[in-house]
Order: C-alpha cells, then structure tokens, then sequence
C-alpha cells in the first residue's frame, strides 16, 4: 500500500467497543467474555453489505477470556513477519492486564463485523496495521478490564473502587482475596460495555514501549508455524498449473493428453483461463504431469482485454517513458518554479529509471478451495484483505459474500504480493478444480509459475530539473514521475489526479527550495503491477534523494551539511539527520581508507514514507566491480512506538530488502515474458551481502508512523550516493549489477 | 523403498526420482520442511541426510534409501538442536519464519560438525536464503547455540 490518507478512513479515536456476546454472538468457548469493537463506519458502501447479512452467521469476536484465563485475540491484520500480532497483544494486554505472552493471536475471518473495524478497508498493508487501531485496541483491553471489575465486585461483594487488577487477576487489598480473570470471565461477558474505562498511563506501561518477545518465535523456529501452502483438508487433491507464457493467450491443443493423464497419480488434466492445471492426490505428480504437457497456446482475439503484447520488453518500455512528454497531472506545487527555473544562474538535469521488481516472497502462492454441500465455499489462501477476497470470489462464483469463508493463513513473507491483483493469484484456479473434480483441492504455484504471474513493482521513470541560487543552494526544482502506480491500477484514479503511489517519494519532500513543482505523466503499464514494501518510496525515494547530491555537488555544497541546511526548519527531521549523522560516528563521507585497507565512503538519504521519518547513511567500498555495503544506519522516528525490538527487526528487514533491490534486482522482460523464472537468474540478497545494521529509534510524539516498510527506501539512494563519491560518476539507473563499479574521480 | 525419517523406517510408494522434499510434506506428511525455490537456491527445504545439511528439493527419494534423514519435526530431539532452537528464540530470529526451519536444520548441521566455527565457517555454513533479511540475527544466533555449547 502506498501512503494512505487518514481522511479515506475517518476512524475515530474513540471507537465505543460493544459486548458481542450479549448480541448473540458468542460462539467458540461458553464462558469466555467476548468483546468486539463496533466503529462508526463511513462508507455506506460497508453499510449495506453490513445489513445484508445475517448477523451471528459467523464467529465474529476479537477477543475471548478463557476460562483459564488465557487470551485469544482474532486479528484483523495478517501476521507474516512484522510482528502485528505480537504487537496487539501487548496494546490489548497492557490495558486488559493480561501477560502478552497469554495470548493466542489468529487473523479473523471476514465479515461485516470485521468491516466495522476498518470501515470498507480491511488491509494489511501500507505499514498501517497497529498506528490506524493503536486507540481502538487501548480501548478495547481497558473495557474488558473494566468489565472484569465489575464482576468481580459482584462476586466479591466488595466496592469496585476498593478493587484493582494485576496481571490475569482481580485483586482486593482490603480483604487480601483475588480472583483469577477466568473465574469471572462469564459472569463478565454478561455485564453492558461500560461507559468509561480508564487508558493506563502511558508512565505505567509494562508492556507497550518494551521489547516484549514475539509470539511466534519458537513455533518458527521448529517448524510447528503453518501457512497456507502446508493446510490439508479431508479427502483434498492437489493441482499444479503451467500458465500461458503471455498473458491473453489460452490454451488449445494438448498433443500428449492420453499419456499425461496416464502418469502415477494424475486425477485429471484441465484447461483454465490462460492456463493448464493437473490434479493429482499428490503435488509432485501433479507438477510432473503437468509440465510433461505439449501445449499449443492461443493468440488472443483481436478483441481481447489485458492482454500482455507480444513484443513488450523492459527497455522498449523504458525508453517509452524517456520519451513521453509531459505534461503530467500536477502533484506538488509551490511557487513559480517554471519561472524560477528560467532565471537560475545555474541549472541540471537528470533522467532516472528503477526496474520492475518480483516480490519474492519465500513462499510461493497456494490456494485450497472446498465447496460444502450447502452451496458455501471455503477458501484458505495468503491474502492481506479477506474480504475483498470474500467479494471477489462471491461474484466470481455467483454466490453471496456470506456463503463464502476465507481464512487467511499465516504468511510465509508477502511484502504487497497478496492483494487482491486478477490473475495474479492461484485461488480462482482452486475453485475451479475443486468444483470441475467434487473434491477440495490445492493449488500450488512453482517458483516458476509464481515469476510468470507476479503483480511487480512498477519500472518507473522520473525527469528532474533543478536551478541553483548564486549561492549554489537550490531555489527551483521541477520533477516529472513517468508511469503507473498499483494503487491507481487496482484503486482507481480520476483522470485529473495523480496517483499518489506513483509520485510519493518525490512530491512534498520537506526540504527549503522556494520553487517546486512535481508532475505525474501517466504512461499505462502492459504488465501486471502490485504493491511492493514501501511502493511509489521504493524507487522514488532513489530518484529524488540520489539526484538531490547531484544538485550538492553541482552547487558546491557537502550533500549531508546542504539537507541539514534545508530542513533548519523541519526540527523532527534534523533532528533525525543529526541522529543518524551520531549514530554513524559523525557525518564522513569519503573516501576514506578503513582499517581493513579498503577505500570506502558514505552516502545518506532523507525519507518521509507511511507516517514515519527515516534518516540514513550506507557506507560502501568496492570491490571486482561491484558495491560492498558494510554498514547501514538507520534513524527512524515513527511518532511513537509499541515494540521497540520489533522496529529493530523489521527496519533490519527493510534494509535487506533496500538493498537487494539496490545491488541485484531486475525483473528484464522480452517478447511480452520475464526472462528470470527463478532465483537463479534472480538473485535476491544472500546473506554474505548483508550489512551491519544499527539503528535508532526517535519517538518524536508526532502521530504513530508506520514501521515495516520505512526503513526500506533510503538504503538504495543513500547506497548509491556512497557509490557516487568512490567512483566519481553518477549511476540513475538501478540495480547497481548492471554496472562495472570501480574507482575513479573524487 | 524404505525411508529412515526421524528415527522410523517407513515404507515410500513415490516414484523413485521424486524429490525427498515431497516424499516428506505430501507421503510422510512433515510439512515443517518447506518448498521454496525447487532449484537448490534458497534453502528453505534443508534437512539433515546422516547429519549432513541437504537441500531436500533438489535430492531424489531413491537416493537417500538406507540413509538417516532428520527433519526439523524431531530437531529439539537432539541436543545441538535444541540449543540451536533455543538460540533462535533468544535472538527473535524469526520474522515471517518460512525460512527458518531450514536456517535451523542448516545451524545445527554446522554445530554438530564444528562446535566452535568462526565467523567464516558460519559464513559458510549459513547460506539460505532469507526474503526477511533476518541474517545478521541468525548470525547473532549461530554464535550464542555455539558459546553456549
Ligand atoms: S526449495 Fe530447496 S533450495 Fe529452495
Ligand atoms: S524469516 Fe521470512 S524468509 Fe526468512
């Protein structure tokens, strides 16, 4: 997801939770007092599927107290490595006074009583998670807590003042009784919401704040975790697929169908759109089957729709953008910059370009699908929005949203690969099997296949111009962003409007130049375009940041003192740049010569993305022609924070993923197909290329940032910057593979 | 065929050729070890074949007949890998964890032959794939299993 505005969302701070139980929802385990969060819901849209359907129909609560006096929690985001979960159980169990590590957490299903959380946008995605429901979730643990006192006055006879909680227990100091949560959970589940319900000082936080250890740690680290691609249901066949090698084209002949259906374990062979699919009873039959068949593919009709051409490649298309002329939609504008470029004394230009890029997710897509004899369809397959899934599959299936169960296994990495991209994921091919054989059946995708039909990180484009003051500090700057975004693809987009996943990372920078002005030319994409961790910031950031040290030197300025100078007016983000500037020892950049003999220096780049700010420095020397990257530091201030070890962790996982995409990563097509099927010919980072990472966390108090993705896009530029000073020339175009680096100039 | 998994010889009917890796997730039903590539490139499918770290994807069934394969499944059997499991949890190692049953077997292959390795063997040793960039913490774990052994 990109950047999301607030105002699409409208979620109060102060959403009122409501006991489902006594609405007729309890459902899992009698006794347990369960609560759920009622919002008011903006969109009508939500409204109306909300009153379609018939309440109590599924198990819809958040959060169940059991009789023994543990926690489960039924989260409305998808864990898949950057610790959500985890982290709703410290926000709800510091207000609820339960010991974090007393949960159990699961992704809920979908539903109305889900929509009412997020309003229609039920996502995990845009680093979004915990800062959209850090209040609602405070609020949502004290009620309980509130509820649970409540009881057990009832049961203590004793004043509820009188009456105070330790972790899993009510307490009376007065008489020295106590009494355990999950003795009064019942009794509890029966009492109204209350009004009020006190927040926990933040002063007295035990769990929020604190490195509380993940949940899942040692479920993955002994193979117990479950994902999608390893679930079995009674009777369940198992199908693999070879996709059409264009998109648009369909299968025709098979030449050898006799002899592959005569293979060990082939159930049968299938033609899908723009597919061929094997179900055998075991996976491994199934692929080898299905790869043994000669297929002839179709053209598509002339009349076709989202048809990938025949002639498309990655360069052709590149120079396409090159070429385009603006003028593009306006996404920024300040001043005169037009003007002011004219008159500046001195002016540059420079043409960038970033490449499309695979998710990699290590787990490759599956779906599981099993139609009930009641008409309803249960689907189990990787998704970051179940009920967009829900919706699409009900109308694909002629069904009503209700008849549809999604569940939303835990992720095996996702990154943005799991929104909801048509024909981009294998569960409408589940349903269909599942529903041509009479058995459930599970699809699995191969690397291969999952290379083919990836939604990628767009290849994208930006023109700049600068104009520089006598002083050489810049005054104008015009940037054109060429392309399309995912979130304009998959969204929508008014034609007027540009598309903020397109121009995020290069429109409102918060750098002092006097005249700016930033354009999306929009350039439809022919190939298939997702979300990818930090989107429109994973390449613009590279483009805007990179080329900001191009206006430096071109002004004369060190590129580190010149952002310093540009934000005296930012206070959160100097403060930042001198965090990181601290954190690395002090600003150097180089070259310099380090104590292993290596000729080394250091670039830094400014990033604004989902609500947060980071700062960062690489530093780089090289070696047989390519970047060593030794360390990075990090400087990143997300407002404030839940899980301080968690941001550790995933901004170490971000720069992993900053630069992989930086050194090595290049989706190429030719002829309308991606050259690299696998990570053989998509090498993605190894772990001898990985850098120390340090990082530092600001908690400035502004609203809570995001923090899975916002360690991500500085690392390319400020990389790339490092690169610069060594080789005294300046790279616009990434991955760094693609050139011979050795050490020259400066 | 006969396999040896986990200390229990089980009878195969999958073709000989099949890869070890779906003999294990499909026959046997382990779904500990983990499919990620199919080519040898990540990793994720790593068990141990008489003690040695091999990429089961890549590893023919009839090939490990009379061998002794150990999955993740029974790792904190032994007593290298539950310190090596130990360590992970110590370090948080795992982020969304699909690698990390292979990372793990890969960890405690390396221990029981080397103890004590240096920065360099586990370099060497610690070569899966990871999309989550946990490295440095499987670094980080490597050596804590490895000083406190
Ligand atoms: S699945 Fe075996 S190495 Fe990737
Ligand atoms: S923890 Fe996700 S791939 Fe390693």
């Amino acid at each position: 997801m990109n950047d999301l505005d607030p105002r699409a969302f409208d979620l109060p701070a102060s959403g009122a939770p409501v006991n489902l139980s006594r609405r007729g929802f309890l459902g899992a385990s009698l006794g347990a007092l369960v609560l759920g969060v009622s919002l008011p819901v903006k969109v009508s849209r939500a409204q109306e599927a909300a009153a379609k359907v018939v309440p109590g129909t599924r198990f819809p609560a958040f959060l169940e107290i059991n009789p023994d006096g543990s926690v489960l929690f039924r989260s409305p985001f998808m864990e898949g490595g950057q610790g959500v979960h985890t982290a709703f159980a410290q926000i709800i169990g510091e207000e609820l006074d339960v010991d974090p590590a007393r949960f159990t957490v699961e992704a809920a299903p979908p539903g109305p009583d889900y929509l009412v959380v997020m309003g229609m946008m039920r996502i995990t995605g845009g680093s979004f998670s915990v800062r959209s429901s850090y209040q609602t979730m405070r609020k949502l643990g004290a009620s309980g807590r509130m509820m649970l006192l409540q009881a057990a006055a009832q049961k203590l006879d004793a004043p509820l003042e009188e009456l105070t909680t330790e972790p899993g227990e009510v307490v009376h100091a007065a008489s020295g009784r106590r009494v355990p949560y999950g003795e009064i959970a019942a009794e509890a589940a029966a009492l109204p919401i209350p009004e009020e319900a006190p927040l926990r000082d933040a002063s007295d936080f035990r769990w929020i704040g604190k490195p509380v250890a993940r949940l899942d740690a040692h479920d993955k680290s002994t193979g117990k975790a479950v994902y999608g691609i390893d679930l079995k249901v009674e009777g369940m066949l198992q199908a693999a697929v070879v996709h059409a090698p264009r998109r648009g084209q369909e299968p025709g002949e098979i030449a050898n169908l006799t002899e592959v259906e005569a293979m060990p374990g082939v159930v049968s062979v299938h033609a899908l759109p723009g597919a061929v699919a094997v179900v055998a009873d075991r996976w491994w039959r199934a692929r080898r089957a299905v790869e043994s068949l000669e297929v002839s593919w179709k053209e598509p009709e002339a009349d076709a729709t989202n048809v990938m051409p025949a002639d498309f490649s990655s360069e052709g298309f590149k120079q396409q953008l090159i070429e385009t002329p603006g003028p593009g939609l306006v996404a920024e504008n300040h001043g005169e910059a037009a003007t002011a470029l004219e008159k500046a004394p001195k002016k540059l230009e420079a043409v960038y370009d970033a490449p499309f890029l695979a998710h990699g997710q290590l787990e490759p897509p599956s779906a599981l699908a099993r139609w009930n004899e009641d008409g309803t369809l249960d689907l189990w397959t990787p998704n970051q929005a179940p009920e967009m899934y829900q919706a699409a599959v009900a109308a694909e299936n002629d069904l009503k949203p209700e008849q549809v169960r999604i569940h939303s296994p835990l992720l095996g990495g996702f990154f943005g690969r799991h929104f909801l991209y048509h024909g981009a994921s294998p569960y409408p091919q589940a349903i269909a099997l599942a529903k041509a054989t009479g058995r459930p059946v599970k699809v699995i995708w191969t690397r291969e296949e999952e290379f083919l039909r990836d939604a990628f990180r767009p290849l994208a484009v930006a023109r700049f111009r600068a104009g520089l003051d006598a002083e050489g500090l810049p005054e104008a700057f015009f940037a054109e962003a060429l392309g399309e975004g995912p979130t304009g693809r998959w969204f929508g987009r008014k034609p007027e409007d540009p598309d903020p996943s397109a121009v995020e990372g290069i429109a409102d920078k918060p750098y002092a130049i006097a005249h700016r002005r930033v354009e999306h030319v929009v350039v439809p994409i022919p190939a298939m375009i997702g979300w990818w961790r930090s989107v429109g910031h994973s390449m613009n950031d590279f483009f805007y940041e990179a080329f900001f040290d191009e206006m430096a030197a071109a002004g004369g300025h060190d590129p580190y003192e010149l952002r310093l100078k540009l934000l005296a007016d930012k206070p959160r983000h100097k403060a930042l740049l001198e965090a990181v500037g601290e954190l690395s020892g002090g600003w150097k950049r180089g070259p310099f010569t380090a104590e292993d003999g290596t000729r080394r220096a250091r670039g830094v780049a400014m990033a604004s993305p989902f609500g947060s700010e980071v700062a960062t420095i690489a530093e780089v020397s090289l070696k047989d022609g390519e970047a060593v990257v030794h360390d990075v530091w990090v400087a990143i201030d997300p407002g404030s924070i839940v899980n301080p070890a968690i941001i550790e962790a995933q901004v170490n996982s971000a720069v992993a993923l900053g630069l992989s995409s930086a050194l090595l990563e290049e989706v190429v097509y030719t002829d309308g197909e991606p050259e690299a099927r696998n990570f053989d010919a998509y090498p993605i980072l190894p772990p001898e290329k990985m850098p120390r990472v340090h990082v530092r966390i600001l908690e400035s108090g502004a609203p809570m940032g995001g923090v899975g993705e916002p360690g991500l896009p500085g690392v390319p530029p400020a990389v790339v910057n490092a690169v610069a000073v060594l080789t005294g020339e300046r790279i616009r175009s990434l991955p760094l593979s693609k050139f011979d680096l050795t050490e020259g100039g400066a | 065929m006969e396999l040896t998994i986990n200390g229990e010889t089980r009878r195969i009917d999958s073709e000989p050729d099949t890869p070890l890796l779906w003999v294990i997730r499909d026959e046997i039903g382990l779904t500990g070890v983990k499919y990620g590539c199919g080519v040898a490139q990540c990793g994720a499918c790593t068990v141990l074949v008489d003690g040695v770290a091999t990429r089961s994807c890549v590893t023919s069934v009839a090939s490990v007949e009379g061998a002794s394969v150990t999955t993740i499944e029974a790792v904190e059997e032994d007593e290298v890998g539950r310190r090596v499991v130990a360590a992970w949890v110590a370090e948080q190692t795992p982020q969304c964890g699909y690698c990390q049953s292979g990372q793990v077997m890969a960890a405690t292959a390396l221990l029981k032959e080397t103890p004590k390795p240096n920065d360099e063997e586990i370099a060497a040793a610690m070569t899966n794939l990871c999309r989550c960039g946990t490295y440095n913490a499987i670094a980080a774990a490597v050596r804590r299993a490895a000083a406190q052994g």
